[in-house]
């Protein structure tokens, strides 16, 4: 188990500023987030797409901010936990006990959730038979690929990881490609190289199909695909893989016993803290009066949220405000005084 | 302004006013009609405002722009009918607009 002084859940930019703002003031820190990258929904929703409203940053990418909030974090040492969900938050004495997903626990005074809109996790078919093979037949990633080697494997998606992976598994396997429309969003390149690989007779290309239905009792057998024109056909499978992007979903932050409205987590405005004593949100996830949605506000509540941790985990000690320019202490933490 | 209807996936309706320039998303976050998440606020970047828009409204309110075809391929059942309602401005021709919410944005 690990002791820390405040375990963050979310490594986009509001839970990276309050990474910085609790180191700056002395405090440990962790932070555990579901996806396998840094940077929340700057890196997954809009990498390439400019932000605006950054205060004294006219312009710049969500890649850019995400990169300049870990420049940011250089001089201070912070453990990620990447591709982890927290799933239990309990009470332990005056502590939180948190686990995940990957097997780690913390024990932790404070616990600051900058879950944005809950973690992001693999959308899925909506016929409600597909879960009864989910994760044997059907998957939403692949983690060995030689599992379809001589089999058929039929793939959803229109995107990049589904126009790869037909290319890929076409090598080894006998691939269907299911797509919506007849237009592909990936790379020309390789909507062209999965069009070659359909002359070839390497890949069964059906466009304006979706999933309709799976069969099989133990082990898939066949799927029916429907066509726009409502005409529907069965395929043959042993596998079936989706690639639908990701989509937020709130989780198993719905069961930690917070004052949930709608997808956001009620908080006061002096700590930023839930009902729950020493759980706090910050961000997009956290709601109050007058509470606005942008990447700014998040950097002023994570700052505060971090200043409320410093009694709880220094109980003993008391909170002195200080400013970089001058503070020899801080300057220290920051590594620019000896 | 324009009265918009949207109708959930258990066919209750919901006729509110919406003013010109906001979105068909906007009109129904701010009126808290059920069943139009918009978690990406706007952005095109979620498909959780997604709605089927009936036939002769679909060939009269503007085309789809670039990109929303590709979010749309993550959506919850698309049809062909399916539109982002964030990408739906509202304008006096909207008045009488029918929008179906589907049973689930994910």
């Amino acid at each position: 188990m690990k002791k820390t002084d405040a375990l963050i859940i979310g490594a986009g930019p509001t839970g990276l500023f309050t990474a910085h703002q609790l180191k700056l003031i002395g405090l440990d820190c962790e932070i555990v987030d579901n996806l396998d990258k840094i940077g929340g929904q700057c890196i997954e929703l809009y990498p390439d797409k400019p932000i605006y409203d950054i205060p004294a940053v006219p312009e710049c990418t969500g890649e850019e901010l995400t990169n300049n909030l870990l420049n940011q974090l250089k001089p201070f040492d912070i453990k990620f936990h990447l591709s982890e969900r927290v799933e239990e938050v309990k009470k332990e004495e005056n502590n939180w006990l948190v686990k995940t997903s990957g097997g780690n626990s913390f024990l932790t005074p404070n616990v600051i959730i900058a879950g944005g809109v809950g973690s992001f996790e693999p959308r899925k078919f909506s016929p409600k038979e597909c879960e009864k093979f989910e994760n044997k037949s059907l998957f939403y990633s692949v983690k060995d690929k030689n599992i379809f080697n001589g089999k058929t494997v039929s793939i959803f998606g229109g995107g990049d990881s589904a126009l790869d992976w037909a290319i890929e598994l076409s090598k080894e396997s006998h691939v269907n490609l299911i797509h919506r429309r007849d237009e592909f969003r990936g790379a020309q390149a390789t909507v062209d190289k999965m069009h070659a690989l359909v002359k070839d007779g390497k890949i069964n290309l059906f466009t304006k199909y979706q999933m309709a239905n799976v069969h099989g009792e133990q082990t898939l057998e066949s799927i029916d695909i429907k066509h726009d024109n409502d005409e529907i056909k069965n395929l043959k499978t042993e596998y079936v893989l989706g690639f639908f992007g990701l989509i937020m979903q709130l989780g198993p932050i719905a069961n930690w016993g917070l004052n949930l409205n709608k997808k956001t987590i009620e908080v006061d405005t002096e700590k930023f803290e839930t009902n729950q004593k020493g759980i706090y949100a910050v961000g997009d996830i956290c709601n109050y009066p007058g509470k606005l949605k942008l990447i700014l506000s998040g950097f002023h509540e994570g700052a505060l949220a971090a200043r409320a941790c410093f009694k709880l985990a220094r109980p003993d000690e008391k909170y002195r405000f200080e400013f970089t320019t001058t503070s020899t202490n801080l300057l220290k933490r920051l590594g620019k005084k000896e | 302004m324009a009265k918009i209807t949207y109708i959930t996936s258990d066919n209750q309706t919901h006729t509110v006013e919406v003013q010109n320039g906001l979105t068909v998303m906007e009109g129904a976050v701010q009126n808290d009609i059920p069943g139009i998440d918009a978690d990406c606020g706007g952005g095109m970047a979620c498909a959780t405002c997604h709605v089927y828009v009936k036939e002769d409204w679909f060939n009269k309110i503007p085309k789809k722009e670039d990109g929303e075809d590709d979010m749309l391929d993550m959506a919850f059942e698309p049809k062909t009918n399916s539109r982002l309602s964030c990408q739906i401005i509202v304008s006096d021709e909207l008045d009488g607009l029918e929008v179906n919410i589907p049973s689930k944005q994910a």
